[in-house]
């Protein structure tokens, strides 16, 4: 980090500028960065979306736009972008513009959070999970807001459904976060992965002890994300879009981003937790196997702890993608009881036995 | 905009869910359904007061518009009224014709409802599914009649043309495939636990509400009475077609609760009976000639005098044509009753204090289409 520092003073001063510029533009970039790459990866995320529920009912999906369709969504990007921003009557107008920021902005945010290698990452603090965990619960804030500032009524039913859904599944989520918290004895996310280090391939991932805890975090990721089965609040068959049903253009492409950006580092997160994060699942690295030259090697493992991370992230999306593809729509009272009746006697069931396995297992 | 916590709620007319341009005023109260008041109207296009300025000829290919998913069964019902009246004799090929197209479209309507119904309730990938098969069926059609949806292929006293030896090799196969498919769509809805909590107990119509709205068709199967007028032949309506039916064998599925499910359940038992049907009707066909092409030609038909009320076992219900002519070339009076009208009167009670997303899995069940019920 220091050593990119240097860099970029090194810059500043090459075209005259004063070093207090760099001091104060330095936190930033970061943001920029992870911001940019979050958004690359979104549009090529719906992209993804667009084929693989394609692939399931046997259609062929984008195709037009781009080899394999692989700029429509950036077709759709710049379309919503030349949409006129029409903000209906008798809505609140500040809260009416605020709220697609609200919902946009903290996921911009905790993206950084993720340990994407075992040296560099974006920010780091003793307490990321916690600090994810907090950010995360945000954006339902900005839903709440739209729904509440569209003057509509379909959007207020479907507000009100996502705030719901989120407080009530927000629990277990938290639930089985202390489980994996107990097991790694420690809130940084960088030293949760590595706590999942183990002498045999795989072994120490905190899916083996936890593996009702990772289902548990898997249906609840699921409803926080409002992602079929759990996508009440933007039912399109009883709410036409829910709460952003009178949002058009880029205040609609804030929301659809938030969205997919969200499920991109819930899934990363996921990953971080469960399956070992940027661990390679071999127990060693192909880079250092394969490239002799030590600099070289070590430059690479960075990468491919990355592209690791991106692989189990993708295959969690993949199988988001499946449900959405297979089940039908929750009803909101099953939801809420499956929620309080279900998951949460079983997050603590979890719990306890985590905690029992570290008592007695783990700590020997 | 609110009265004392009750939340007034307008549906449609466009709405992604109303299958066309149904309107419902809604009171609810969070989410629970106080009163639905159903407006309907958006869809009316004057089809009974359009007979009364068209010749018997030209009012024929109008009648498959009223219900766009089952052409054939308006198109039957009205030359059957005609037939009658005017005492042509329709041959016994072109009968078994007639039954095998009904049959198919029976299937693809059926097709249709569930993809769309299933849609309703939140999955996406059944309508696509569902659409691949009706897809097939709607190829076949098209190479029978030249048409996708409306056929026009009845004529009064027959057909437009014999069906080739091809086509129906190719009902052969398709009737193969079709059930392995059925099944593949009881696998992933059928015992989908989302899916059973959401409809079984849901909707539930008793037989004596059922019978008071006059439901026809496959919503009153689910209550557990058994009529169907494929079976059942009506008093005022010896149409000649019913002298088919008791020649098939085939059975009429019916079920108990008269919910969601079993209105559900009732649709699919009768796709496959559907398919016994086809099969058997292809068996007639190919192995019996006979001529099709109606012995009238003249384009001005004079009806005699008289009245007449046809039905036919339509997808949505019995569809009756009551057509009354006072002897000159046009019809002095059609009337059509179709079954999506009477389900939409019966919605109200059904949603009496049901959940807000109940409404869907209330009113897919039901398979309202609109035309029908405005016409």
């Amino acid at each position: 980090m220091e050593y990119l520092y240097f860099l970029y003073i090194e810059l500043l001063h090459k075209y005259n500028l004063p070093e207090f510029i760099g001091m104060t533009t330095f936190p930033l970039l970061p943001f920029c960065v992870v911001a940019v790459a979050l958004i690359l990866v979104v549009l090529f995320l719906v992209l993804m979306e667009r084929k693989v529920l394609a692939f399931f009912t046997q259609r062929k999906g984008p195709n037009r736009v781009g080899p394999w369709g692989l700029f429509q969504t950036i077709a759709d990007a710049i379309k919503l972008l030349c949409k006129e921003n029409i903000t209906p009557t008798g809505a609140e107008k500040f809260m009416f513009n605020l709220a697609p920021l609200l919902a946009f902005v903290p996921v911009m945010v905790i993206w950084g959070l993720i340990p994407f290698s075992s040296e560099f990452d974006f920010m780091s603090y003793s307490v990321s999970a916690l600090l994810f965990m907090t950010i995360a619960s945000i954006p339902i804030l900005g839903i709440l807001l739209a729904g509440y500032a569209s003057n509509n009524k379909y959007s207020l039913i479907g507000s009100f459904r996502a705030v719901a859904q989120a407080i009530s599944y927000e629990l277990p989520l938290v639930f089985v976060l202390v489980s994996v918290v107990v097991l790694a004895s420690s809130l940084n996310l960088r030293q949760i992965v590595l706590a999942q280090i183990s002498v045999y391939p795989f072994c120490g991932w905190f899916i083996f002890p936890a593996f009702l805890g990772f289902l548990i975090f898997f249906i609840c990721a699921t409803a926080e994300l409002n992602r079929c089965p759990f996508d009440l609040p933007e039912a399109e068959s009883e709410l036409v879009s829910g709460y952003n049903t009178e949002y058009s253009g880029m205040k609609f492409a804030f929301f659809f981003l938030a969205e997919y950006a969200m499920m991109f580092i819930m899934c990363a997160f996921m990953a971080t937790l469960f399956l070992g994060g940027f661990l390679s699942p071999f127990g060693f690295y192909l880079s250092e196997k394969f490239i002799n030259n030590t600099f070289w090697a070590q430059i690479s493992v960075y990468f491919e702890q990355v592209f690791w991370l991106f692989l189990k992230t993708f295959f969690l999306i993949f199988c988001m993608m499946l449900v959405r593809a297979t089940l039908p729509r929750l009803k909101s009272n099953q939801l809420m009881g499956f929620a309080w009746k279900v998951l949460l006697p079983l997050s603590f069931l979890n719990l306890f036995f985590i905690c029992c396995y570290k008592y007695f297992i783990y700590a020997k | 905009m609110t009265t004392k916590n009750k939340l007034k709620i307008n549906i449609g007319p466009q709405h992604p869910s109303t299958h066309g341009v149904l309107r419902l005023v809604l009171e609810l109260e969070g989410e629970i359904i106080k009163s639905c008041e159903p407006v309907i109207g958006y869809l009316h296009r004057g089809m009974e007061k359009m007979a009364e300025s068209h010749t018997y000829l030209q009012y024929l290919p109008i009648v498959d518009r009223i219900d766009y998913l089952s052409g054939f069964f308006n198109s039957f019902a009205y030359c059957n009224a005609v037939e009658n009246l005017t005492q042509i004799e329709v041959s016994k090929r072109s009968q078994y014709i007639r039954v095998l197209t009904m049959e198919m479209n029976r299937l693809s309507s059926h097709l249709l409802w569930l993809g769309t119904f299933l849609l309703d309730m939140g999955a996406t990938s059944p309508l696509f599914y569902t659409f691949r098969d009706r897809e097939v069926i709607l190829s076949l059609f098209e190479e029978l009649t030249g048409q996708r949806l409306m056929y026009n292929y009845y004529t009064f006293g027959g057909l437009r043309h014999d069906v080739s030896s091809d086509w129906l090799d190719k009902i052969t196969d398709f009737v193969k495939i079709m059930p392995k498919k059925i099944q593949d769509y009881e696998n992933i809805i059928t015992n989908n636990p989302i899916f059973t909590t959401r409809t079984k107990n849901i909707g539930i119509m008793s037989k004596n509400s059922a019978l008071q709205y006059s439901i026809t068709g496959p919503n009153l199967r689910a209550t557990g009475i058994n009529v169907d007028s494929r079976k059942t032949i009506h008093p005022f309506a010896c149409s000649p077609i019913q002298l088919i039916y008791p020649e098939l064998d085939f059975q009429i599925p019916t079920a108990q609760n008269g919910d969601s499910f079993d209105r559900y359940k009732v649709r699919v038992e009768e796709m496959k009976a559907c398919l016994k049907l086809i099969s058997q009707c292809v068996d007639w066909l190919k192995s019996n000639s006979g001529e099709v092409i109606s012995p009238i030609k003249q384009p001005l038909l004079k009806v005699p005098e008289g009245e007449f009320i046809s039905n036919v076992e339509a997808p949505r219900g019995v569809c009756s044509c009551y057509v009354k002519s006072d002897g000159s070339t046009k019809p002095y009076r059609v009337k059509w009753r179709t079954g999506s009208f009477y389900a939409v009167q019966i919605l109200p009670k059904l949603l009496e204090n049901a959940f807000y997303p109940d409404l869907m899995a209330i009113f897919g069940s039901l398979d309202v289409i609109l035309p029908e019920v405005d016409r």
